[in-house]
């Protein structure tokens, strides 16, 4: 008999109720459960970053979260990023920048750069992003085709947009 | 103004940034079973018997075969030599495991998660045997072999070229350098892993097959050949492929084993790899120790040059490659860029009890740089001249091209010493050794490397069919479509996985027809749909296939200047097409939207002469010789020496790929490649202890670089036209990890020098270092 939770969570605003294994990862629920395979897996043991997924927020490796975890939970994945069919701007910012290849790790990518770009950090609105800060918040994360050059550039390219879009 | 040479926006990046992406574990999985593999736990043994009715009563499981129970399919890739040992690749493992990880059973269940409890249930009796886990250990007198009757773990034997005046040669020469150049074991680590889903469709009689490959019609051979089936019976759909680098140029058994689950269950079965599978138990490469002896004059003039080159090739021989690649390759290419008079090579492939290698980016060219590159540097330092003059005074120059060298290649046009050159004047001017200088001074050691290289590509028939290959690669095909809307489909037989195939394909292609290339689609990976061709590997893609679209879309053009000239009363010779009209050169008013002309042809066939009629299409093939691309690449880097640790500050490419057809895209292939070369140099490794255990079974004992160990690449081209390519253009793939190696390796080198310390291995580990310094006075 399998150990199975009824759980409740908001994927990308939307609502989802089901019956989850209790060991099954929030990275199997998501893409084979709910359907959102844009989050992929690239190790399932939490080193490169390719799950990463937003849980309340927060950036979170998907491979190393239960389904269950997430019950009350508000979940943001790459497919929730853009508006409608336009590219958001850190999506545009991407592709401006030849910041993927083959495409694997960008969802974890985004979502790691989202979770950054959008957090209140002390000091974020009176400093510039430096490129060495942006460098080691990339460095969460693996990407194997691009060297991550096109990567840094487009987090920091949007971070100091964000910041002059927002700023008085 | 043409597309080519314009930095297009990639067709590839929306749908991924959009999470639309569609790689083979995120196809719709209703109604699929999972299969799970049993892998030996011992390096060699004799598998004595495989108990499968516990995981046969597990919950949710359909099925459990061994190698036995699917008939024992093997692959068989051949070497048409007689110096080639030929040895089964089984899919299974049968009586003998090889490897750890070797699969010897499959388990399918309704779920993965079951379908993996069920393959713990597996009870397999295993004697173990002694194995072989080091070039040293296969060719120890008392090795066990690890292919029964295989003398001295042997596969590939050969002496490639054997110059009789080298003994004289070395007898007389000013200088004599001897050197051991080693390279680590190396994962090639794409992102995704392999996967693959199998189905049975009975209205066309085919077991469809999606995978991440590289090669989708080697695959279906594989599949067709391991399973005594005819092609037709077997579609081989490569959706988005996550990176291959080379692990996936080559049929993967456990693919092979779905598409026999497909065809015995008539259920859609699916797996998708783990990192600890694909860390120990798909393909790994670059393995290699070269023992060299050069010869040179006192003004630093290479004379002569013999190698023995050993290459660790793991368990088997991979399908379509063979074993061989690694070995032949290094033999053929060692001398490179330089003007070696004399030249004796050996190159040998030997098996151990450790995973099978593939043919992974660079193959063997980082090592036979990296080799060359130390010679130019030790024979400047005995002889006291400058190692940038000696590498001056040794390669192919400015007029000196074609360049027959002594290894019978012919070198097309390149840019050596005008790369150097340049690679130098950038690096004065800014200001590395200035940087160098301060770093010392604070106490850190620091140094600054070169590496001068070309970079063989896009190897056609010519040159392949010289391995003697059963299966031998090299051409390629492509079609070229209109449809009545005035809309392009192309097909070939390569298949991108990342290299934006469908962005500057259309520049090709979009050029040939005056069209724009976002009305033109690139369909590959596809054996019934795509044509014919050997998959995308050995930076063969954009000349090879890119070469057969623009022949082909150059005979569409001649069909759409025909009807123009006929609906304009002038003649072809007089048409252009562009900006997405035909138009009459000098003539400012006559002309016809290309769209117009393709509606005609297909929805008013009757108003243009019978020859023009029913279709705008054509089909066309290329097979070159061969071309070189060349590059120098500079590092610059610091040592802490207290800890070891090596940092990388500056980099620089200079690089000539000939005609560029998207500069982004290439400087992408650029900086991905030099990332690759510079973790081979500094980071990874995978390890196996002398039993044939791994030691590199997760991210975490497998370095692979983040952006914190690398730095920006700055690149600078220079464009030398190949007149081997229907475009100018050259491959450049695999450049960026072909270089990095010598450049770093040359740069801790030079950090070290004063210390008396130099390596001539890689990766260099900052406990190498720090071990090396501490023992210095």
């Amino acid at each position: 008999m399998k150990d199975l939770h009824l759980i409740r969570l908001r994927v990308n605003g939307r609502e989802h109720e089901l019956a989850v294994e209790s060991r099954r990862t929030l990275a199997d629920m998501l893409r084979h459960d709910l359907g959102y395979t844009g989050t992929h897996l690239g190790c399932e043991h939490g080193i490169c970053g390719a799950c990463t997924v937003l849980v309340d927020s927060v950036p979170a490796r998907a491979c190393l979260m239960f389904g269950v975890q997430a019950d009350g939970s508000e979940v943001a994945t790459v497919e929730g990023l853009a508006d409608g069919e336009d590219l958001s701007d850190l999506q545009q910012s991407f592709s401006d920048r030849h910041g993927l290849q083959c495409g694997f790790c960008t969802p974890g990518f985004l979502m790691l750069a989202e979770g950054y770009l959008a957090e209140d950090r002390p000091g974020a609105a009176d400093a510039e992003p430096t490129e060495a800060e942006i460098r080691e918040l990339v460095a969460a994360n693996l990407c194997r085709c691009t060297g991550y050059q096109g990567i840094v550039e487009a987090v920091l390219a949007t971070a100091r947009a964000r910041r002059k879009r927002d700023s008085p | 103004m043409t597309w080519v040479g314009a930095s297009v926006p990639r067709h590839e990046d929306r749908r991924m940034l959009l999470g639309r992406g569609r790689f083979t574990d995120d196809m719709p999985a209703a109604g699929l079973l999972h299969a799970a593999f049993v892998r030996s736990p011992l390096a060699a043994a004799e598998v004595r018997g495989i108990d499968l009715s516990a995981a046969l009563a597990a919950p949710g499981t359909r099925a459990a075969f061994t190698a036995a129970d699917l008939g024992n399919p093997v692959l068989l890739a051949v070497l048409e030599r007689p110096e080639f040992v030929p040895t089964e690749f089984p899919l299974l493992a049968g009586g003998q495991v090889r490897h750890v990880g070797e699969p010897v059973a499959v388990v399918v269940a309704d779920d993965p998660y079951l379908a993996e409890d069920a393959a713990e249930l597996v009870d397999v009796d295993y004697a173990a045997h002694p194995a072989v886990a080091s070039l040293d250990a296969a060719g120890a007198a008392d090795a066990r072999p690890v292919h029964a009757g295989l003398a001295g773990n042997c596969l590939v034997d050969l002496t490639m070229f054997d110059d009789g005046r080298l003994d004289g040669i070395f007898a007389a020469a000013p200088a004599v350098i001897s050197a051991t150049v080693s390279s680590g074991r190396l994962a090639a680590l794409p992102l995704e892993g392999r996967a693959c889903r199998a189905a049975w469709d009975d209205r066309d009689g085919q077991v469809v097959l999606h995978v991440s490959t590289q090669v989708p019609h080697q695959v279906r051979s594989a599949v067709a050949q391991a399973f005594h089936i005819p092609e037709r019976s077997v579609r081989v759909i490569a959706p988005d492929v996550g990176g291959g680098f080379g692990l996936k140029c080559v049929a993967g058994r456990e693919e092979l084993v779905l598409a026999g689950l497909a065809l015995r269950l008539r259920r859609p079965v699916g797996w998708a790899e783990d990192r600890q599978e694909n860390l120990t138990a798909s393909f790994h490469g670059h393995e290699q120790r070269y023992a060299v002896r050069a010869a040179f004059g006192a003004d630093g003039r290479i004379l002569g040059l013999a190698a023995q080159i050993d290459c660790d090739v793991g368990a088997y021989s991979v399908f379509p490659f063979t074993c061989g690649v690694e070995p032949l390759m290094a033999a053929t290419e060692l001398p490179g860029i330089y003007k070696v008079p004399a030249y004796r090579a050996r190159g040998r492939a030997i098996a151990s009890n450790k995973a099978p290698t593939a043919p992974y980016r660079g193959v063997s060219r980082p090592q036979l740089v990296l080799v060359m590159e130390r010679l130019m540097e030790k024979a400047a330092r005995q002889l006291g001249l400058d190692p940038l003059a000696v590498r001056r005074r040794n390669m192919i120059s400015p007029g000196e091209f074609p360049y027959t060298g002594v290894n019978g290649i012919t070198y097309d046009e390149g840019s050596y010493a005008e790369s150097l050159d340049l690679a130098e004047k950038r690096v004065a001017e800014a200001g590395w050794a200035a940087e160098r200088d301060r770093l010392r001074a604070l106490g850190l050691r620091a140094g600054i490397g070169y590496s001068c290289f070309s970079e063989r590509t896009a190897y056609g028939t010519p040159v392949m069919s010289v391995r003697r290959m059963r299966m031998t690669p090299g051409y390629d095909t492509a079609s070229v479509r209109m449809d009545p809307s005035g809309e392009v489909i192309v097909t070939t037989g390569t298949c991108g996985h990342g290299q934006g195939h469908e962005t500057t394909f259309a520049q090709i292609v979009a050029d040939r027809l005056g069209v724009d290339p976002g009305q033109v689609r690139l369909r590959e990976g596809d054996t019934d749909l795509a044509s014919y061709g050997w998959g995308t590997w050995g930076s063969r893609s954009i000349v090879i296939g890119g070469g057969a679209a623009s022949r082909a879309a150059e005979q569409v053009a001649g069909q759409l200047r025909a009807v123009a000239a006929h609906l304009l009363e002038t003649s072809a010779a007089d048409i252009e097409l562009a900006g997405g009209a035909a138009r009459v050169r000098g003539d400012e008013r006559a002309a016809v939207p290309i769209s117009e002309l393709a509606r005609i042809v297909h929805f008013q066939t009757h108003r243009v002469p019978e020859q023009l009629r029913y279709g705008l299409e054509a089909r066309s093939s290329f097979d070159p010789p061969g071309t070189f691309s060349n590059a120098c690449h500079a590092a610059a880097v610091s040592i802490d020496p207290g800890t070891g640790e090596i940092r990388l500050l500056r980099y620089l490419v200079v690089e000539d790929c000939g005609v560029v057809i998207n500069p982004m895209i290439v400087d992408g292939q650029v900086r991905g490649g030099v990332a690759q070369g510079v973790a081979a140099a500094l980071l990874e490794r995978v390890r196996y202890d002398t039993d044939g255990q791994p030691g590199s079974a997760t991210l975490m004992d497998y370095l692979a670089p983040t952006a914190s160990e690398l730095c920006p690449v700055d690149i600078v081209h220079l464009e030398t036209p190949s007149a081997h390519s229907e475009t100018g253009a050259k491959g450049m793939g695999e450049g960026g990890t072909i270089g990095a190696p010598a450049a770093v390796l040359n740069a801790v080198n030079d950090a070290l020098a004063d210390a008396g310390v130099s390596f001539d291995h890689i990766p260099v580990l900052p406990q190498e270092v720090a071990a090396a310094l501490g023992d210095t006075p």
